[in-house]
């Protein structure tokens, strides 16, 4: 009670200052008129009275300060004092400032960059209204986001958990505007799906679930914003204009708001288009196709008082329905829910446990940083032990040093803070605006708002308060007697103490990071030079959609014969081919495969889901794939051909068996077709770096023709030239066709991206980890040579031997570091397991990744002792004995 | 100009207790009452009074509030609380004890050892 009054009476101080501090003014005032009314009374004039009066009362600032004192008011006053103080201290010794501000900084940055990026893409992925009752569905054990649109209907249509489900899907269309055709990016949507996520038109209308009837009865397109700005103009009289996609006519209803850029968090569409009419986008109806489950993802809103486990069991009923009604399309129908946003498996898990690990590390980086500060912090009250001595003894108490010595903390870790969070704003809006794929709309929305900001602040706070409270035992323990008495308080024994622990923990910090980092490198130079199955290098590519430009049914395969024809006149030319989807761009497509014995073909029968490309003759050839085993595809594998593959190593072992009697074996696609597998060729890469060696497939696309096709033109000329040639070939054969030409590294940036980016970032950190032992160490080792410098003197007078004096020098600090490398080592072996899903052959047990380790932990040892190591050389034994 | 003694320290606040017990005073008329009833003897810079009085404010012994004076200028009026008067009362019983203490020690003769 007593505590509460005198608290608010301190608070109640604090807001009634100013008043306060008038009313004490006009009561000294008071008094002195009151005596110069007396001192007039007696004869005096009154302004000799009035000089008198204030004579006589003495020091009138002092008393003020007195009263304030006495009054309570003295927390604002005392703190300012406290701060003011702390400048004065840091200003004192810049170096030891700097080097603190700036470890802080950078530690405090690294985590605001870490954490916008995962608040960003994870905790807020959908830039939508009440993000948190929205959720994706995903299905079966290995949590695929792609349905088909009957199952879509059906989830849709039978649930009663969700507010309605919404369904969408991304495609690239050739969009003509009266001038200019060029590719642009579609997302395909249910004409539910703004309804559902509740957003509203920027200009004109939506589509709605009531404008679709059957297929291709919806021709509407919705324009994001940033698409209506730069291709329109942002000219408000597009709305009711038609524009022509893949050359069929289609409305623009309006335009959505700006913030909203789709259900994709990486991938921004250009516009939104019904799907029920995709087949005038995709060339084929999938709208009936059960068992085909493109790459349809769904989202829905939980009704209010739904739980995520209520609404699985109740999609796992409509699962179980779904098996038994089609055994032949719906396998494992089981269902689960996760954050929409992230194309669900392949990129949103390997990416949350990426972002997780990274900002474990980060928050490692933080703590190690602490750790050197607070090590900083102890060594440095140590060396004030004296002032601190001489201020108890005056009669400070030690809550007053405390906090004095927290100020200081505190003040280190806001700038610092503020520093970092600068850095971290100004990278997180660089990385916003970065578009870093020439060949997708990819963007990195990380903008970052207020819980950054929130974030950055705590964890300033929350340093401030880990490394302020190492030395608080220190001056708590502080004898002033003993300390003024004996100078210093350098106490050299073989006792571990804190400032040895702390060294250790961040040693052993910093080769965690160095471990993942060096771990990662490895990682992405062993995939770079890794076997794609195809070479990159002198390969051209020539993409075109010959849907967009309205090429149907026979004229296809024709116009593909046409184009491989004409480009393999071009000189320089080696070989032409042609892919239906390149390996490695965004995924691959796949398909469940049976033994030729299998007669129910249900998907739970499947002997494999293999990997499905379409390819001309001459892929192989012009990829550069080696055929192992029997022949090749021809250009008489046609329709009236019996069905034949190719087939890689894994799948003929996994169909077969051994390999032995793949050649000239049968299997069976999903449809019961009888495939005869006529030729073997390496394994390779398909869906990501990372994968395992998966079962592929190879089909000729004569059998199987696709409009969706890119052509591989290998060829020994300069690069450029054989573009020029290219597109002056393609434009030849059809003015009208949109087409585009790259080489395939270029195009291979896309499947390197992940693991460029999870290598950059973590080489960042390693860097920075790096770093932060070298100032750890040399803070220890310089810190202790100067504590022991009278000792080195004397036993160099004594006769020690240079290697002597350095092992007394730092012995220890080596020690200690070789502790905490171990130590560290092992540590970041086992962190790295979490590496392997991001970054290709990322292992730890590489004896190159632990001896580089060793000697990158060596290295920095030697470098962060080097100095202290001359200046403990350097003692002049004879000068030093003289000094005291 | 007659003789004046210094105060001991920690008596200043016993003296404001004691002059504010007989009524109501402001600042100046604290001073003025503690000459008074202490025949002039006691030598107090005027300034040093204030920081006692703001000190027993904060205790809760004393409370002051605004008004007018004789000279009708504005001033600040202190009075005693209960707690004040319950603490002028033990102190006042302490002093006595430690003066009759130390008096009775300073006028011991050799002989009476």
């Amino acid at each position: 009670m007593k505590l509460l009054d005198s608290l608010r009476f301190r608070i109640a101080t604090l807001f009634r200052r100013s008043q306060m501090n008038t009313e004490m003014e006009e009561e000294l005032r008071s008094h002195i008129q009151h005596r110069a009314d007396d001192l007039e009374r007696s004869g005096v004039a009154r302004a000799e009275a009035e000089r008198r009066a204030r004579i006589e009362f003495g020091g009138h600032v002092r008393y003020k300060e007195e009263c304030q004192e006495a009054a309570g008011g003295t927390l604002v006053e005392s703190l300012t004092q406290d701060v003011r103080f702390a400048l004065r201290m840091l200003r004192k010794s810049p170096g030891f400032s700097a080097v603190t501000v700036v470890t802080l900084a950078v530690a405090i940055g690294a985590n605001a960059v870490v954490f916008g990026v995962l608040n960003a893409l994870i905790l807020r992925p959908v830039n939508v209204p009440q993000t948190q009752s929205l959720y994706a569905i995903e299905r079966g054990l290995d949590n695929a986001v792609n349905h088909s649109y009957p199952d879509y209907l059906d989830l849709r249509d039978r649930n009663r958990s969700f507010d309605g489900l919404a369904a969408y899907s991304v495609a690239t269309v050739g969009l003509d505007t009266g001038k200019n055709p060029s590719g642009a990016w579609a997302m395909e949507v249910t004409g539910n799906y703004f309804e559902v996520l509740s957003i509203q038109p920027y200009l004109g209308r939506f589509f709605h679930g009531a404008d679709e009837h059957g297929p291709n009865s919806a021709p509407y397109i919705v324009l994001t914003y940033a698409f209506w700005h730069s291709r329109f103009q942002d000219d408000r009289g597009v709305v009711g204009r038609t524009v022509q996609l893949n050359k069929h006519p289609f409305t623009v209803l309006g335009v959505a708001p700006r913030e909203f850029r789709g259900t994709l968090a990486f991938v921004f569409p250009d516009f939104w288009v019904p799907i029920v009419n995709q087949e005038q986008l995709d060339g084929e109806n999938v709208l009936n196709a059960r068992a085909n489950r493109g790459i349809l993802m769904v989202l829905g809103h939980l009704k209010a008082g739904v739980t995520p486990s209520w609404a699985v069991a109740d999609l796992n009923s409509i699962g179980s329905y779904l098996e038994k009604t089609y055994p032949k399309d719906d396998g494992h129908m089981t269902f689960s829910l996760t954050r929409p946003g992230l194309a669900g498996d392949w990129l949103g898990r390997p990416l949350q446990a990426f972002l997780t690990g990274l900002m474990l590390l980060a928050g490692l980086i933080l703590l190690a940083a602490c750790a050197n500060l607070g090590s900083l912090f102890a060594a440095r009250a140590a060396d004030r032990s004296r002032e601190v001595a001489v201020r108890l003894a005056l009669g400070a108490g030690p809550m007053r040093i405390l906090r004095q010595l927290f100020t200081e903390a505190m003040l280190i870790s806001l700038i610092g803070g503020a520093v970092g969070l600068w850095g971290s704003v100004a990278l997180l809006h660089g990385l916003s605006a970065w578009e870093p794929l020439p060949t997708a709309p990819l963007h990195i929305p990380v903008n970052p708002d207020a819980s950054v900001y929130g974030v950055a602040l705590l964890l300033s706070l929350v340093s401030a308060f880990l490394f302020g409270a190492v030395p608080v035992r220190q001056v708590l323990h502080t004898d002033p007697y003993q300390v003024i008495k004996s100078g210093s308080t350098s106490t050299v024994g073989r006792r571990i103490t804190v400032r040895d622990l702390l060294l250790v923990a961040q040693i052993a910090i910093c080769a965690v990071l160095v471990t993942s980092s060096m771990v990662a490198v490895r990682g992405l130079v062993r995939s770079l030079h890794s076997s794609f199955g195809f070479e990159p290098q002198n390969a051209m590519l020539v993409e075109t959609a010959l849907s967009m430009a309205g090429y149907r049914g026979d004229s296809v395969p024709a116009m593909q014969k046409r184009m491989i024809d004409a480009l393999q006149s071009i000189p320089g030319v080696k070989s032409v081919g042609l892919v239906d989807r390149l390996p490695l761009f965004y995924g691959a497509n796949s398909a469940n495969v049976f033994t030729d014995k299998t007669t129910d073909l249900r998907p739970a029968n499947a002997a494999a889901e293999a990997v499905v490309y379409n390819i001309s003759p001459e892929y192989f050839d012009a990829a550069r794939t080696t055929l192992l085993e029997g022949r090749t595809l021809t250009w008489h594998d046609d329709k009236n051909a019996p069905r034949v593959a190719i087939v890689n190593r894994e799948f003929a072992s996994k169909i077969f068996g051994a390999g032995e009697n793949a050649i000239n074996g049968y299997y069976k696609a999903k449809d019961g077709t009888r495939i005869q597998v006529v030729g073997i060729v390496e394994d390779g890469k398909y869906a990501s770096l990372a994968e395992e060696p998966q079962p592929a497939m190879f089909l000729p696309i004569l059998q199987w023709p696709s409009s969706q096709a890119s052509v591989v033109v290998r060829s020994n000329g300069d690069a450029q030239q054989v573009a020029a040639a290219i597109k002056s070939t393609v434009e030849g054969l059809d003015a009208g066709l949109p087409f585009t030409i790259r080489t395939w590294n270029q195009e291979l940036e896309s499947a390197l991206f992940p693991s460029r980016m999870a290598t950059l970032s973590l080489g960042v950190l390693g860097v920075m980890g790096a770093m932060l032992s070298i100032t750890g160490i040399f803070g220890m080792a310089a810190y202790s040579v100067s504590k022991r410098k009278k000792e080195l003197g004397i036993r160099m007078a004594l006769g020690a031997q240079r290697k002597e004096v350095l092992a007394a020098a730092l012995g220890r600090a080596l020690k200690l570091l070789a502790f905490g490398s171990g130590a560290g080592l092992l540590l970041g072996i086992l962190a790295s397991r979490v590496l392997g899903a991001i970054v290709y052959q990322a292992t730890p047990r590489d004896p190159l990744v632990l001896g580089g380790v060793v000697v990158v932990m060596a290295l920095l040892g030697l470098l962060a002792t080097w100095i202290p190591a001359q200046r403990a050389l350097s003692v002049n034994p004879s000068l030093l004995l003289h000094e005291e | 100009m007659l003789e004046q003694a210094q105060l001991l320290p920690g008596t200043l606040d016993l003296l404001i207790l004691r002059a504010v017990s007989l009524g109501p005073l402001h600042g100046y008329g604290i001073l003025l009452r503690i000459g008074q009833i202490s025949g002039n003897a006691l030598l107090i810079e005027q300034g040093a009074l204030y920081p006692g009085l703001f000190r027993l404010v904060r205790q809760g012994l004393l409370k002051a509030s605004w008004g007018t004076s004789d000279n009708n200028r504005r001033a600040k009026f202190y009075e005693l609380t209960a707690a004040g008067r319950k603490r002028l009362r033990e102190e006042t019983a302490n002093w006595n004890r430690l003066v009759a203490a130390i008096a009775s020690a300073l006028s011991v003769q050799s002989e009476e050892v």
